[in-house]
């Protein structure tokens, strides 16, 4: 019995300036079920940035009804997005975001030090979230003596800490070398099967696209794909 | 609580990656913090130089100065010889007077004097026994001018020490040696140990000979220039100013006090119009170096809205990860008060060492008091939230996706 995660329905967001008004998303509907591995796909202008920002509670929807786990993400405060993104999201995004200068367990910990939980907590939780991705023995670098890759590593460990309700990607892969990319794809599919993790992930690249179970393509603000992705590529070992 | 600790740490942490700006942002407060308590020591420390020596010129001390009559509106020309001896026989002797213990009545003028080669130009006052009572002269040898010698009329004379110093060279016994004053041979009977001071206030460079020499010899007058008063107590001051004042009157025959030929000064009145003046003086510097703690606030604005403009990507990603707007604010709130609080501290340290330098400099007291420290660190904290809360506010409303756009 699969309940969606993730339910949207009629969504439409206008962006407004004086003299034009431009459609990024109109009229979308689709849902995600727990425990999905979903790339949406779509060339640059097509509207999944947006998308994706309203997935993340970053942005609020012009029409439409966005429900999160059971939330809706509607007529909320920028604190209480602020919640939502914190409990409910864990993000990658494209150009890692670390905090510079600042260790890898740190980073980790971040998430966790909005969310309250008590710092003797946080660094066990870390740490474990470093060992799954491989970087048991660079917890003490700083973000800015790390590979992209690495970085990258530490931010997916950084978005599992709090044990989300989605992973939300953005071109998680856009940044980094191809034989590291196959890592962190790796990673994903790991995370996916084997802790039953929902992965929303935005790319712009097929073979990056390729390792989902389902892709979501997107042209011009409307759907225009929705497909089981029969031959799932396995990443490289 | 556990939260702002961690807060703290990581400001604390942010502001040393950049040690040079942050050590120029604080350094408008340390100029600012250094020179308030500067300026509020130095007025301090001059103000209580200048009043200890007031206080120096005798406790408890009136002093009748004569003054012009008004006639119909027209000042008396022949204004300084309204007090004569009389008039002060009349105060140590009237029933009238209860609270008044001892009179001094004086002259002064000012004489050549000459012993061997050397001579000197200074005050010499014209004394009875009671001056040494009433203005605190204590003797370093001999004894000062006796009763017996003012109704002898005795050529004698007591040096003051930069006198003594002046005539017979440092460290040498005058004691018995003859001073020459307009053609009269004075013997030394004794010299008086240094009281310091400067300017009018300077009591050492004078000498004192018997009043009746004084006035009939060297200065052919048998007025007075002034006569001083010691009440019996603090607390009588007024009291005897009252006493004396109508004593006068009616021996001057005088019915309207406007129309006084004389007036009495309290050492109280003269401290107070000192302070008053010296006070606001330190005022007035105080303010020039709040305007100076204001441009340092002004600073710590600017730096803290640069910070916020660079660090755009981490405070997006920061709210992307949940922090809240209190979060953010308290962050960039923290980071400008432990700025300011930083510059507070230096500049408090700088304002003692310079205090303490000019105070060395300058001959006066070091003195440094607790409030103008407690308030030099209220006024950095408050700085710290006045200009820290805007940048803060500002940090705190920007929208994540604007931020993790922002390259």
């Amino acid at each position: 019995m699969n309940t969606p995660i993730i339910s949207v329905s009629n969504l439409s967001k206008i962006y407004k300036s004086e003299a034009t008004e431009t459609v990024a998303l109109d009229n979308i509907s689709f849902s995600i079920n727990k425990g999905e591995f979903v790339a949406i796909m779509g060339p640059s202008g097509s509207g999944k940035s947006t998308l994706m920002h309203i997935l993340g509670a970053l942005d609020v929807p012009t029409e439409g009804k966005y429900i999160l786990d059971g939330e809706n993400v509607e007529n909320l405060t920028d604190d209480e997005l602020a919640d939502v993104r914190n409990r409910k999201i864990g993000f990658v995004f494209q150009a890692f975001n670390l905090l510079p200068r600042t260790t890898a367990l740190k980073n980790v910990m971040l998430p966790m030090r909005y969310a309250q939980v008590p710092a003797e907590k946080r660094q066990e939780v870390a740490e474990k979230y470093l060992k799954m991705v491989g970087l048991s023995d660079r917890m003490d670098h700083t973000s800015n003596q790390l590979s992209g890759g690495q970085q990258q590593r530490v931010a997916i460990a950084r978005a599992l800490t709090l044990n989300p309700s989605i992973i939300l990607a953005d071109e998680p892969t856009g940044n980094i070398a191809s034989a590291q990319a196959s890592e962190i794809m790796q990673i994903f599919q790991d995370i996916n099967e084997e802790e039953g993790h929902t992965i929303v992930m935005i790319t712009h690249e097929p073979d990056i696209a390729g390792h989902a179970k389902r892709i979501i393509t997107v042209k011009d603000g409307k759907i225009i794909g929705d497909k089981k992705n029969t031959k799932q590529a396995k990443a490289k070992r | 609580m556990e939260e702002l600790f961690e807060i703290f740490t990581e400001s604390l942490g942010t502001l040393t990656l950049n040690k040079l700006r942050t050590g120029l942002a604080a350094l408008g407060i340390v100029i600012g913090i250094a020179s308030v308590i500067t300026l509020i020591s130095l007025g301090q420390s001059t103000q209580q130089a200048i009043s200890s020596q007031i206080q120096s010129l005798g406790a408890n001390l009136l002093t009748i100065s004569p003054g012009s009559q008004n006639q119909a509106g027209i000042r008396s020309a022949t204004s300084s010889t309204t007090l004569t001896n009389e008039d002060a026989q009349a105060i140590a002797t009237s029933p009238q007077i209860t609270t008044v213990s001892t009179v001094s009545p004086e002259v002064d003028s000012r004489q050549q004097l000459t012993a061997g080669r050397n001579n000197t130009n200074i005050r010499v006052s014209g004394a009875v026994a009671a001056y040494a009572q009433v203005h605190k002269i204590n003797m370093d040898s001999g004894d000062f001018i006796t009763d017996l010698q003012n109704t002898g009329s005795q050529a004698v004379v007591v040096l003051g020490p930069q006198v003594v110093s002046t005539l017979f060279g440092d460290g040498s016994d005058p004691i018995g040696k003859s001073v020459r004053i307009k053609g009269i041979s004075f013997r030394v009977v004794g010299t008086t140990v240094s009281k310091g001071g400067s300017g009018f206030l300077n009591q050492d460079n004078v000498a004192y000979v018997p009043l009746s020499v004084a006035q009939r010899q060297l200065m052919g007058q048998t007025y007075l220039n002034d006569i001083s008063l010691e009440a019996k107590s603090q607390d009588v001051m007024a009291d005897a100013q009252n006493e004396v004042g109508y004593l006068l009157l009616s021996r001057h025959k005088i019915s309207d006090p406007t129309n006084a030929d004389f007036s009495i000064f309290s050492q109280q009145d003269i401290q107070n119009t000192v302070a008053a003046t010296t006070g606001t003086f330190t005022t007035l510097l105080s303010g020039i170096a709040a305007i100076s703690l204001l441009v340092g606030g002004i600073g710590i604005m600017n730096i803290m809205l640069v910070t916020v403009t660079e660090r755009t990507r981490e405070i997006g990603l920061r709210k992307a990860l949940g922090a809240k707007k209190k979060t953010i604010i308290t962050q960039f709130l923290i980071e400008a008060i432990i700025l300011t609080f930083m510059g507070g501290l230096f500049g408090i340290a700088l304002g003692i060492v310079l205090s303490a330098v000019f105070s060395n400099f300058l001959g006066s007291a070091f003195v440094l008091s607790p409030n103008s420290i407690l308030l030099a660190f209220l006024v950095s904290a408050g700085i710290g939230i006045l200009f820290g809360w805007y940048p803060a506010k500002r940090a705190s409303d920007l929208q994540p996706i604007e931020a993790l756009r922002y390259e």
